[in-house]
């Protein structure tokens, strides 16, 4: 039923939101045009020079960018992998557990590190990793020679992508423990009458069960390709790791605000975020398709 | 789950469980790796002597916090970005998500309105007009650009789950209102406000973890230290290295002549507030996560 009157204070309770989105996301959208001008700070986004497309073409010749692009392709694809697979087995794992008190202790320290900041987080790895750090204290007890770990080039993406699934992976249980307590237990118990084992009825109860789940989050992943995580490498790479460890992002925000080369950082980010949002739309499009997914 | 009681099923379940409290230690050893660090004397830190105990125990680092106004500044700055952040989310996501949760016969603009929202929770303009809109607005420095600007990147997430939440509820519910003469802003505060408080406290706990946690605006948008909130405190003092190029040698020396034991006292007390919610934060965000995936 549509009441007319009605209409009117749904906006009046919608304005104050929109205002706000409006300033602080739509507004920003319209900067993007820096993209194509020779910003002048002084006279502001209307009163500077238009440069056409100089700023793209000038990025597709700088090593730079394409050095930047590459790095973040291969850590937002690894993580991909990573996130898919590594919380897939854990909650299988902790499904098979039989004790229910240890399974939710286990499920309340390893959601933890998902709430804490990569400031946090990264200073703690920074010191595990450290000279003097347990880890090379560790290795030292083996027999290893100590190793500035995050100072290696060749390291530093497989540290990037380790440390982010250690912090997320409890987190990434949650839905797929979700879509197990959705199996039905009848199919468990017909199956042991009929004489399944565990590994049976893993196979033919428990995958098939969470598939569709598997499936939707596998689709959905693809958005990030773009997304290494800002806040996870620029607290922990260093001049040392820029060869493998400078994203998009961090580039960004070296270029445009350490730099003041404004013009350049803003294309590199809009052509980012324009692949971004491709892919993301393209990703929601197929989750609805495929298992008719929908945002809201 | 299939409960035979062959020894290879026992093995089974032993080796399951210590894999993963195996696992699950590697998420809160670092942890109290720090707090023992914290209480350690600088030599043993140095030394890398400290494994889970304090060596030459004692509570100089925290005393020389209590003693460092700054720490103190910018942990003040957090908390009253938390709240008014918080705040702001919960007035707003009530307000927005009531609207748009009625049918598209109830109110027409619903679908446009939400597509809208969509929009801008999936593009951005990027880092550097964000920064130029923020300083044209003359919000420089402000605790408003912090609030604002984190505010306004998390709220569309927060309304959509609201909304998904509100779309579940049965409809005889809005029925009977409406035949009992409720208008639009009783039926909001009376009937969906009470019912909400999950769904509310859901929003509200991932609030304050992203206001608390967020470091990036506090970098770029305060100017001077003394305006810098907690995280970006740290991540200025204790985690980031000069983005200048460097060598091997002189990340060695920085890191050794970094003061380990403050450094980990500030982390752990930067943890504190998020330890302190975490509880009530555990109670509520299965369900939120959880909420989105199940719709009618």
């Amino acid at each position: 039923m549509r009441i007319k009157s009605f209409e009117k204070h749904y906006y009046l309770m919608l304005l104050p939101g929109y205002l706000w989105l409006t300033v602080f996301t739509i507004v920003p959208m319209f900067g993007i045009v820096i993209a194509f001008q020779h910003f002048n700070p002084g006279k502001g986004v209307f009163g500077s020079e238009w440069a056409g497309l100089e700023h793209f073409k000038y990025m597709f010749v700088l090593k730079d960018t394409r050095e930047v692009f590459f790095n973040t392709l291969i850590i937002a694809v690894l993580k991909i992998i990573a996130h898919l697979i590594v919380p897939l087995v854990f909650a299988l794992m902790l499904n098979e557990l039989r004790r229910i008190v240890v399974k939710r202790w286990i499920q309340t320290i390893v959601y933890l590190p998902h709430f804490l900041s990569w400031v946090i987080l990264g200073g703690i790895v920074l010191d595990l990793f450290s000279y003097n750090g347990p880890v090379n204290q560790l290795g030292a007890m083996l027999g290893f020679k100590p190793t500035l770990f995050f100072a290696q080039a060749e390291l530093f993406p497989w540290l990037v992508v380790g440390s982010d699934v250690w912090k997320e992976f409890g987190f990434n249980t949650i839905i797929y423990l979700a879509a197990l307590t959705g199996i039905n237990p009848a199919l468990y118990e017909a199956a042991g009458m009929d004489g399944a084992g565990r590994w049976q009825s893993l196979w033919h109860i428990t995958l098939p069960g969470i598939r569709t789940t598997a499936v939707l989050l596998a689709v959905l992943s693809l958005g990030n390709v773009l997304n290494a995580g800002f806040d996870q490498i620029f607290n922990l790479y260093n001049p040392l790791v820029y060869s493998t460890g400078d994203i998009i992002d961090t580039w960004v925000y070296r270029t445009g605000l350490l730099n003041l080369q404004y013009e350049l950082a803003t294309a590199v980010g809009l052509l980012k975020s324009l692949i971004g949002f491709i892919l993301i739309s393209v990703s929601y499009y197929l989750a609805y398709r495929l298992i008719n997914y929908r945002i809201f | 789950m299939i409960r035979d009681k062959t020894w290879g099923s026992r093995l089974t379940d032993i080796v399951l469980m210590v894999v993963l409290i195996g696992i699950t230690l590697t998420c809160i050893l670092p942890i109290w790796y720090t707090f023992a660090l914290s209480l350690s004397s600088n030599s043993a830190a140095a030394a890398g002597q400290v494994w889970l105990w304090p060596v030459g125990f004692n509570f100089n680092a925290y005393t020389q916090i209590l003693k460092d106004t700054q720490f103190f500044g910018s942990f003040w700055i957090s908390v009253q970005r938390v709240v008014l952040g918080a705040t702001l989310n919960f007035v707003v996501v009530l307000l927005m998500a009531y609207p748009l949760s009625r049918s598209s016969r109830q109110f027409r603009a619903r679908g446009v309105l939400m597509w809208i929202l969509v929009f801008c929770m999936l593009f951005n303009g990027g880092l550097i007009p964000l920064y130029l809109t923020v300083k044209g607005l003359g919000m420089l420095n402000s605790i408003w650009a912090l609030v604002l600007v984190g505010g306004a990147q998390t709220l569309v997430f927060n309304i959509i789950l609201t909304v998904n939440f509100f779309r579940n509820l049965p409809k005889e519910l809005d029925e009977a209102a409406l035949v009992d003469g409720a208008g639009p802003w009783y039926s909001l505060l009376r009937i969906y406000l009470p019912l909400a408080v999950p769904v509310l406290a859901t929003v509200t706990l991932f609030s304050i973890v992203y206001h608390w946690n967020e470091f990036l605006y506090g970098l770029i948008f305060m100017t001077r230290e003394q305006y810098y909130p907690l995280q970006t405190y740290i991540q200025q003092l204790v985690v980031s290295v000069d983005p200048a190029t460097m060598s091997e040698d002189q990340y060695r020396r920085l890191s050794e002549l970094s003061n380990r034991t403050l450094d980990a006292a500030k982390i752990f007390i930067a943890m504190l507030p998020i330890m302190v919610v975490y509880p009530f934060l555990q109670r509520y965000f299965i369900h939120g996560i959880t909420l989105g995936s199940v719709k009618e």
